[in-house]
């Protein structure tokens, strides 16, 4: 029976209410009494030397404040990339300062070089159109291949285009060339993993404000981590003490990667605040979302598979491209190593493996972690190069995975990537999935299909993906400037309800619902009672925030062990009331009893007890029953999957449709069923959108020609089939508290190669000869390929 | 978007009295100019709303004719027409989604020509009589162009007339982001022959597909276009797609719209 509270139960979301009701509060919803508007200038050249900015004809204008350039952010700190990536010759990587505001140089079309501050957003944006710039336009660096010869550079003072040039692991790079030399099958794919905007429904938006009595900044933002945004701002760009610095990140609508990062104006409502005295608010038009937030994707790849005669993979080889854009956004140098490079040996037992990832510099947006964040790099390259195999090979693309399959007995299983997989199933995974997909029908499926002059495939996928980043030891080792735990702080009042301020911050991942559910369940009570902050600085501990499916693995974890620490006083507590041992006290259902005895004491009274210490040991235990717990994980977490679907492609068109889709995953343990589903949901949409439809497209001059929905293809709902979802199979992660994995990105990993393998499945069953096709599969995409083959 | 001034008008002459003060526009429904006003690519000093109109709204039956006043919108045409002219109803009740269909006009459309709209390929495939202000101009010389017609400044559709044809259908190949048509055929069967418009493809907008409508007027059949093709010249290539290919959609429409003509 499903549970219906607690750990397990399909608990409706209880921030939906307000969500639905359009009662959220948002960074834009805030407005002040002394409210000022920003409005930025922005380069419609992508590459080009500031000759000149004359600001006067602005700075006079009606309502104007105040007018910002780059100059007035010369001598602040730059915004730095979180991790160093050495290349393979030892030399660090390329690090070019990323300014608030571009100064001499603009550097990709969208680049601000100039702010103005003033009463009205319609005055603001008046003024910057009086903003006279002369720009010495230079030829546009688009193509990552062709930027790493000439000498033309988005950077002048690196002399390169080149970020980095890593290798993974360098020590085996002998070893799998020799096994790819000596081989008696290899299998080549050249593909391009495309590049995607994020497109979160909430643009981003700023304020800042200043009190000058306290010498006190408030920045309102639209962050998945205040506390990292905070560090960045204060340790780096602007250095403001972080003592005198609040981040607030309210309601957020969405991130999906692209709300991890500082952006520059985020420093900039909060110089202007200083300057003008006024609380200043930016918030982004869809054309500048598209424009500066941080990109996803855009990886060149060729990928080789070698393997014996029985189709035993005996070396995965790859060489990536990876477009980092125009400056390094924070996350920018992991997302295409550490969170890619490292998952290159899937859910395989390959031997041998050797990622070389060149970093590049072009005059386009920055790009930084999207849903999923390399890993679905790594997966998309893994899983098609494998499909064209087992074509080669003339073997059941299934067979040939589960030929060479991490087994359950081989846990922990360090893969040829250097990753220790804790546990997992992944026959077990597959066997569900060709369970619910009626992979047995399929045949007489394609035959309907058929009759109407449609080709029906069915494509297959398995990944591997490591979350809940993670290990600080281990990321540092590998180059992180930060560590990766989080925080968590219970406080139960007096009269028994709870408050837990975490470190993670919830936009869409439901953790108002999921934190109580676990807290609620360990101390038997109603988690209705139960609250939880985030997203405020001044409230909550010092946790890093949420991306790469953390929460729960994470935070989640640090709310167990501040709770564990909550129970182990509530004990002590309870043992004086009822004059015991504490080590003889149980907590079951919320009451604290002496063990074979009915003497209890409720939580309630417990709490009561400890804010009204009459008759309280205090020489031995505090007043209050709050506690805080930071969890550093000793292991990512490894989510896995099978993944299948089946298409049906329109010979005369080119135009695809998703008929079904099946997603089996293990999470390990399951807290929230319901918000598990509505996850892989989110990511499932997102890959297929990246599949067939999402083509984020620059032209040679650095123009972006997606720039508006008229021509960046959203997924909708009729472009998605019903999906089946299955967690049943899940393995319990064997080092955090809940034995969880993480859910959040799964479906944008796992759903590419899926996508495209059915694809390739369709058309090859038509008699075309095609054995890839880049993403997105688009209608004009897809008929051209029928043609040329 | 800029300031600008609006002028509500209730009747035909009063709107083209507001329209002749300069950079006046006229706003019908708004799908396409308020989007470009937002994004601050169009700066007039006042907008002249045709939607208060009464004598430009609603469908009415003239002697067989379907009459449909400019500013009828998309929705109500969808539902109203289908009767007589049900590729007509069909096309309408494609167009965007329902926000847009009970925003937008026929008027606005037919006016602004965008080469990717639905409603010049019904008016140039029924052979249909755009009404204004001040006269009568046949569908075949109201389209004069990517977003360019035979309307002078200052004028306004006031009614489009479209005669009943034995048979029709539209069948639109979506631009995947837009939703705009690709390629959009409308096919038309009338006593004296059949009408082929094409939306979407072409840089000089709607055209018909005069070697196709010959081959449909003989034997109006899926099969009567196989042996033809369309020149890729003057065809748009786009993000979404070549000329080759939509001259390639072109014909592929254009039997379907004769499969599921009605």
């Amino acid at each position: 029976m499903p549970k219906d509270t607690g750990i397990g139960a399909s608990t409706r979301r209880r921030e939906d209410v307000r969500f639905l009701k359009g009662k959220g509060e948002y960074t834009d919803d805030i407005s002040t009494r002394d409210l000022a508007h920003a409005a930025f200038a922005r380069s419609t050249v992508a590459h080009g030397l500031i000759k000149s900015i004359d600001t006067a004809a602005a700075e006079a204008m009606p309502g104007v404040l105040a007018v910002f350039t780059g100059q007035d952010f010369a001598d602040v700190g730059g915004n730095p990339a979180g991790w160093l990536i050495n290349s393979r010759d030892g030399t660090p990587m390329k690090e070019p300062k990323r300014p608030v505001l571009a100064h001499r140089k603009v550097r990709h079309v969208g680049d601000a070089y100039a702010a103005v501050i003033a009463e009205t957003k319609q005055q603001a944006m008046d003024a910057v159109e009086a903003i006279e710039i002369d720009i010495e336009e230079l030829p546009a660096i688009v193509d990552v291949k062709a930027a790493l010869s000439g000498d033309n550079f988005v950077h002048d003072e690196i002399e390169t285009n080149q970020c980095f040039d890593w290798g993974w692991i360098e020590d085996n790079r002998q070893a799998t060339d020799e096994a790819i030399k000596n081989a008696h099958h290899v299998t080549t794919l050249e593909l391009v993993n495309n590049r995607l905007v994020p497109n979160a429904m909430e643009p981003r938006s700023s304020i800042g404000a200043y009190k000058e009595s306290g010498d006190e900044y408030t920045l309102h933002t639209t962050s998945q981590n205040p506390h990292l945004t905070r560090l960045l701002i204060s340790a780096f760009v602007m250095g403001i003490p972080e003592n005198k610095l609040t981040v607030i990140a309210p309601d957020v609508g969405g991130g999906f990667g692209s709300k991890i990062y500082h952006y520059g104006e985020e420093a900039l409502v909060l110089a202007a605040a200083k300057r003008t005295g006024r609380t200043v608010k930016w918030t982004a038009d869809r054309s500048e979302s598209f424009l500066t937030d941080a990109h996803g994707r855009d990886h060149v790849t060729k990928i080789e598979l070698a393997t014996d005669a029985d189709g035993k993979f005996l070396a995965f080889r790859t060489e990536t491209y990876a477009n980092v854009g125009a400056y390094l956004s924070n996350f920018a140098t992991a997302t295409p190593t550490f969170l890619h490079g490292t998952l290159m040996a899937g859910n395989y037992t390959v031997p041998n493996v050797y990622v070389n990832v060149k970093a590049v510099f072009t005059n386009t947006a920055p790009v930084d972690a999207y849903r999923g964040a390399g890993r679905p790099e790594a997966t998309y390259s893994l899983e098609r190069v494998i499909d064209k195999c087992a074509r080669e090979l003339g073997m059941d693309p299934i067979e040939l995975r589960r030929k060479n399959f991490v087994k359950p007995d081989m846990y922990p299983f360090t893969s040829a990537a250097g990753l220790e997989y804790d546990s997992g199933n992944y026959d077990a995974l597959m066997d569900k999935m060709l369970e619910v997909c009626d992979r047995d029908g399929f045949e007489a499926r394609r035959k309907v299909s058929e009759a109407k002059g449609m080709l029906r495939g069915f494509g297959v996928n398995a990944y591997i993906e490591a979350c809940g980043i993670a290990p600080s030891n281990l990321v540092g080792q590998l180059g992180s400037r930060v560590g990766l735990y989080d925080a968590a702080t219970v406080r139960v009042n007096a009269t028994g309800n709870l408050a837990v301020m975490v470190g993670a911050h919830s936009h869409g991942q439901g953790h108002e619902t999921v934190f109580p559910q676990v807290v609620g369940e360990m101390l038997g009570i109603d988690p209705s009672t139960i609250e939880i902050v985030h997203g405020d600085t001044s409230k909550i501990p010092f946790g890093m925030g949420t991306y790469g499916s953390r929460s729960l693995a994470v935070c989640g974890s640090a709310v167990v062990r501040a709770t564990d620490k909550i129970i182990a006083k509530a004990k002590k507590i309870a043992a004086h009331m009822l004059e015991a041992s504490d080590s003889d006290i149980e907590l079951k259902d919320g009451n604290f009893t002496v063990s074979g005895t009915d003497k209890s004491v409720s939580f309630g009274e417990v709490a009561l007890k400890a804010y009204i210490p009459h008759e309280f040991p205090l020489e031995d235990i505090e007043p209050g029953l709050e506690e805080t717990a930071f969890y550093d994980p000793a292991n990512f977490t490894y989510p896995s999957g099978a993944y299948c679907c089946e298409v049906e492609v329109d010979p005369e068109t080119g135009k695809v449709r998703v008929d079904r889709f099946a997603a089996v995953d293990d999470f390990g343990n399951v807290m929230n069923p319901m918000i598990v589903t509505g996850q892989v949901h989110g990511g499932l949409g997102q890959g297929i959108g990246q599949a067939l439809l999402e083509g984020c497209r620059y032209d040679e001059d650095g123009q972006l020609l997606s720039a508006t929905y008229m021509d960046y293809t959203m997924p909708r709902a009729d472009d998605l089939p019903f999906f089946t979802v299955d967690h049943s199979q899940g393995t319990a992660c064997t080092h955090n508290p809940l034995g969880v994995k993480g859910c959040g990105e799964a479906g944008a990993i796992g759903s590419p190669p899926t996508i495209v393998n059915a694809v390739i499945d369709a058309l090859q069953s038509g008699g075309k000869n095609v054995t890839h096709i880049d993403m997105p599969l688009t209608p004009h995409v897809v008929w051209s390929a029928m043609n040329n083959a | 978007m800029y300031a600008f001034d609006i002028e509500r008008p209730t009747t035909i002459a009063d709107a083209v009295a507001a329209l002749k003060s300069d950079e006046a526009q006229p706003l019908s429904g708004g799908q396409t100019l308020i989007p470009t006003l937002k994004s601050r690519l169009a700066a007039p000093s006042k907008l002249v709303s045709l939607s208060s109109i009464s004598e430009m709204v609603g469908l009415s039956d003239e002697g067989g004719v379907l009459r449909i006043g400019g500013a009828t919108k998309h929705d109500t045409v969808a539902k109203e027409a289908g009767g007589s002219h049900p590729g007509l109803a069909g096309l309408a009740g494609k167009i965007g989604d329902p926000a847009v269909r009970h925003r937008g006009t026929i008027g606005g459309s037919i006016a602004n020509n965008d080469p990717a709209a639905c409603y010049p390929a019904a008016a140039l495939a029924h052979g249909a009589t755009i009404v204004t202000d001040r006269r009568e101009i046949a569908a075949d010389d109201f389209f004069t162009g990517m977003f360019d017609t035979a309307l002078e400044e200052g004028e306004i559709v006031t009614a489009v007339k479209f005669p009943r044809p034995e048979a029709s259908n539209y069948q639109k190949f979506e631009q995947p982001a837009s939703r705009f048509a690709m390629v959009g055929v409308f096919v038309a069967k009338f006593a004296d022959g059949v009408r082929v418009a094409v939306t979407g493809a072409s840089e000089d907008g709607v055209f018909r597909w005069t070697e196709g409508e010959e081959a449909l007027s003989a034997n109006f059949s899926p099969d009567a276009l196989d042996g033809l093709s369309v020149s890729a010249e003057g065809m748009i290539t786009d993000l979404h797609g070549s000329a080759d290919y939509r001259a390639h959609l072109v014909k592929v429409m254009t039997k379907r719209a004769v499969a599921a003509a009605r």
